[in-house]
């Protein structure tokens, strides 16, 4: 169901950055000047875009019947 | 001196201005004055959304921590990333449900879905006492930054009245519409301040912004990873407290009604897919902390720093320019707050309590009488209780957020009834109000509020388990679609 692929695409960037920061929690290597840590937070931040913007493509603009609701 | 107060003074009466003019024509009614008549596209509905992540919170919090404790800053670039991409399927089933019955407020989502007066009734009761110390937050950030932006030439005291006086008139005329158009000129000012001190002042200091974060790195090692400064704030707190907050995002008031406002679902998604790219000047406004704590270490009140860097820095026109920025980012979410405040306080705990059919027109003047009550009542605390800015907003937090569970099942769960959501509801107030009244935040080496987070999906959990599950309430389904 394209809903649910959709709602898979949409949850991998917060999901993978929140997941991660228990083993990103260093400040080396420092890339474009940030410490670790905090490319890693900026980098997943900057391309949800990206993920949330192919779940639109799949999903639709939500003017279709929910999720629960395209089920019956 | 007084030039930065004249600039200041300039941005506050025109942003008024502004929000009396956008109010536009025709006759106001409780529709057009709540949810903009439900006809906001993309652009205003964004203007809106970002009216409200960014607050006087981000210019003087945000910095203010990443001077004082360092990493554990962080989470604020990230909980909206997560609010965005809930939002992205919760709100449109919301908004189709808001349009279908009319809906104003949060408890009507409630009232609408459940069915249960009692439930809308809690959902008001915490909401307003919710919102009151967030409207508090808002105009003490406010007093701080037009004090020291016009050098002391304005107290903080008379820079909060004028300017929520302002906020009062245009937020009476016009409502959601006033409030975004002033959303667009707090937008573009805000913006454009926060880029020229972001890459301004670590290049003034530093030459650059690596530069800056090498100089950090040496003199404060510690503040590039959790904790920070702090002894509390680890990865533990930071998850929890990003997951509360960001499972907390739109379940504030002001911003679940603002979707409301929207003209159609698709505008709601869209915005959600655009939203997190808005998230990253705060970077910017990170970086200024950190070049404040490396160029005036050792200030009293962290929250002062971006503005004590600014006025230090640059000529008084442009601290003036950032204070007025400033200034208007509070009277946004100020206006926003107030708003949704006064519409929730008559059409959610007026009208049940009187008891009679209340009219429309009724109830709009109604909400311009709570409105005012309302904005006396945070003047009243702003003036006398003054404290640590980001405190308040996770007291706020913690008591919003206990409304995902009713909101998300009540989208997703067709049969989960009122009591279910109810039991866990109260439960989670229970547990974090005694933590922060017992100084137990955070708790565990967790955020408070996620801590009642928790305890509240269990009750729930288990009340749903427990208790019989009856048939699905008739047309439940149809409400959403």
């Amino acid at each position: 169901m394209r809903t649910r692929l959709a709602f898979a695409v949409a949850v991998i960037p917060v999901l993978v950055l929140i997941a991660g920061l228990p083993f990103v929690n260093r400040p080396d290597p420092v890339v474009l000047g940030l410490p670790f840590l905090l490319l890693w937070i900026v980098g997943w931040v900057a391309v949800t875009p990206l993920f949330l913007g192919a779940a639109y493509l799949l999903a639709g603009g939500g003017d279709e019947p929910s999720p629960e609701g395209d089920r019956r | 001196m007084t030039v930065s107060l004249l600039v200041i003074l300039a941005f506050i009466v025109f942003s008024a201005v502004v929000g009396v003019v956008g109010r536009g024509r025709g006759e106001m009614n409780l529709e057009r004055w709540s949810v903009g008549g439900r006809r906001f596209g993309v652009l205003l509905v964004w203007l809106l959304m970002a009216g409200e992540i960014y607050t006087t919170f981000t210019f003087l919090g945000a910095s203010g921590w990443a001077y004082s404790r360092g990493a554990p800053s962080f989470y604020i670039l990230v909980y909206g990333t997560l609010g965005y991409t809930i939002s992205f399927f919760l709100l449109p089933p919301i908004w189709r449900l808001a349009k279908r019955r009319g809906l104003h407020t949060q408890p009507d989502f409630f009232l609408a879905r459940y069915d249960s007066p009692a439930l809308a009734g809690v959902v008001a009761l915490v909401g307003v006492v919710s919102i009151v110390p967030y409207l508090q937050l808002q105009l003490a950030g406010l007093g701080m930054i037009v004090e020291i932006a016009s050098g002391g030439a304005f107290g903080s005291t008379s820079a909060i009245l004028v300017a929520f006086a302002l906020t009062c008139v245009f937020v009476y005329t016009s409502g959601l519409k006033g409030v975004a158009w002033v959303a667009v000129v707090k937008d573009v000012t805000m913006i454009l301040a926060v880029v020229v001190i972001g890459f301004g002042l670590p290049a003034m200091y530093f030459g650059g912004i690596g530069r800056m974060m090498d100089a950090l790195a040496r003199a404060h090692p510690a503040h590039l990873v959790f904790p920070g400064s702090t002894t509390t704030m680890g990865v533990g707190w930071v998850v929890s407290t990003i997951l509360l907050t960001g499972l907390g995002f739109y379940c504030w008031p002001h911003m679940f009604a603002s979707a409301f406002a929207a003209k159609d679902a698709r505008t709601i998604r869209r915005n959600a897919v655009i939203m997190p790219l808005y998230q990253l000047p705060i970077l910017l406004i990170l970086f200024v902390g950190f070049t404040a704590l490396l160029a005036i270490p050792g200030l009293k009140n962290p929250d002062t720093a971006l503005l004590a860097l600014v006025t230090r820095s640059y000529p008084a026109w442009f601290a003036g320019f950032v204070g007025g920025a400033g200034a208007v980012t509070a009277m946004v979410p100020a206006s926003m707050l107030l708003l949704v405040a006064a519409t929730l306080a008559a059409k959610n705990i007026y009208r049940p309590l009187v008891r009679r059919d209340v009219g429309n027109a009724e109830l709009m003047r109604a909400s311009r009488v709570a409105m005012v009550v309302i904005a006396l009542a945070a003047l009243v605390l702003a003036l006398w209780s003054p404290k640590e800015l980001v405190n308040l907003l996770i007291f706020g937090y913690d008591g919003v957020a206990q409304f995902f569970p009713g909101i998300a099942l009540g989208v997703f769960a067709p049969r989960v009834r009122a009591r279910q959501i109810m039991a866990g509801l109260v439960t989670g107030e229970v547990v974090v109000v005694s933590l922060i009244w017992t100084g137990h935040d955070p708790y565990l080496g967790m955020n408070a509020g996620f801590v009642g987070l928790a305890v509240n999906a269990l009750v729930t959990a288990a009340a749903v388990a427990l208790m019989p599950a009856g048939p699905e309430p008739a047309g439940i389904r149809e409400r959403f679609s």
